[in-house]
């Protein structure tokens, strides 16, 4: 029988890689798509957490995540094709203005 | 039975394209896979009984913001692979596996205490999207608003944001257009 540690491991799994994605991409379009798997990673856990407890709040902010999900994509690919605009690349590498 | 069937099935695969969409040269790969994802993930909610949840997340993830990346790769060149300096993959892992014993950890310490309580609990014989509509309009009802205000917000900045100059050219190939009128001109 599946139980909630089973649902939270695939969670926790999906979130580390999104992670690794997230340390690992130079382009940022790349970014956002890690940005994402690790979103959807939290909402398995809130929904599974909500089945087994029998609550609906973690329901209620999985749906608040995908809102805010939605509106980051919205913003953030604006600003994408802002920087693609100005800069030719999405390269973070090549966008860093400030030599550190 | 068919529950552990699915959810073995549904994690595999998803871990699977996941893996796909990090690892990947290819944005369009990348993309494909990270949709397929989603639907997965969807997946998941309907077998937890989130029916409602499995329904916004197909609408929304994989409608709209799927709709919108793909949306965008018009103006970014996708057919071409992706080159990157990666920093060393050894290191990556490591930070990345250690963070994720952080998270398991964290997710797991309330488990073992029993002091959590169902403050909403789903009723027996209502429906899941009674449940989570009656939820949403009284106790959540203001930050749903807020919700609201703040999607309009985004849609106001992505539309200024990215319809700035929509005339001028993104990719400056203007010999591709030379090629194109001589080709013209030869017919």
């Amino acid at each position: 029988m599946i139980g909630l540690s089973h649902y939270l491991i695939v969670s926790a799994i999906i979130f580390s890689i999104g992670l690794v994605g997230v340390l690992r991409r130079r382009n940022l379009l790349m970014l956002f798509f890690a940005t994402e798997v690790m979103l959807n990673a939290v909402n398995i856990a809130f929904a599974a957490i909500s089945h087994y407890y029998n609550d609906l709040t973690g329901q209620m902010f999985a749906f608040f995540i995908i809102a805010i999900a939605a509106s980051e994509v919205a913003v953030g690919l604006g600003l994408l094709i802002v920087l693609y605009k100005k800069y030719g690349s999405l390269d973070l590498d090549d966008l860093a203005s400030m030599k550190g | 039975m068919y529950e552990v069937v699915a959810f073995y099935l549904f994690s595999v695969l998803t871990i699977g394209l996941f893996l796909v969409t990090v690892m990947s040269k290819n944005v369009l790969y990348a993309m494909t896979s990270l949709a397929a994802g989603m639907v997965l993930i969807s997946g998941f909610f309907f077998i937890l009984g989130a029916d409602f949840l499995g329904v916004v997340q197909l609408i929304v993830y994989v409608g709209a913001i799927m709709a919108l990346y793909s949306f965008a790769m018009m103006f970014f060149d996708a057919t071409k692979d992706i080159k990157e300096k990666n920093t060393s993959n050894a290191l990556v892992f490591l930070l990345g596996g250690l963070s994720a014993l952080v998270l398991v950890l964290m997710f797991s310490a309330p488990i073992h205490s029993d002091a959590i309580q169902a403050l909403y609990p789903m009723h027996e014989g209502v429906g899941n999207a009674q449940d989570v509509g009656i939820v949403l309009f009284t106790k959540y009802l203001v930050p749903f608003e807020v919700a609201a205000v703040m999607l309009l917000v985004a849609m106001i900045a992505g539309i200024i944001l990215a319809g700035k100059k929509m005339d001028d050219s993104l990719t400056e190939d203007l010999s591709a257009d030379d090629e194109i009128l001589t080709q013209k001109d030869e017919k």
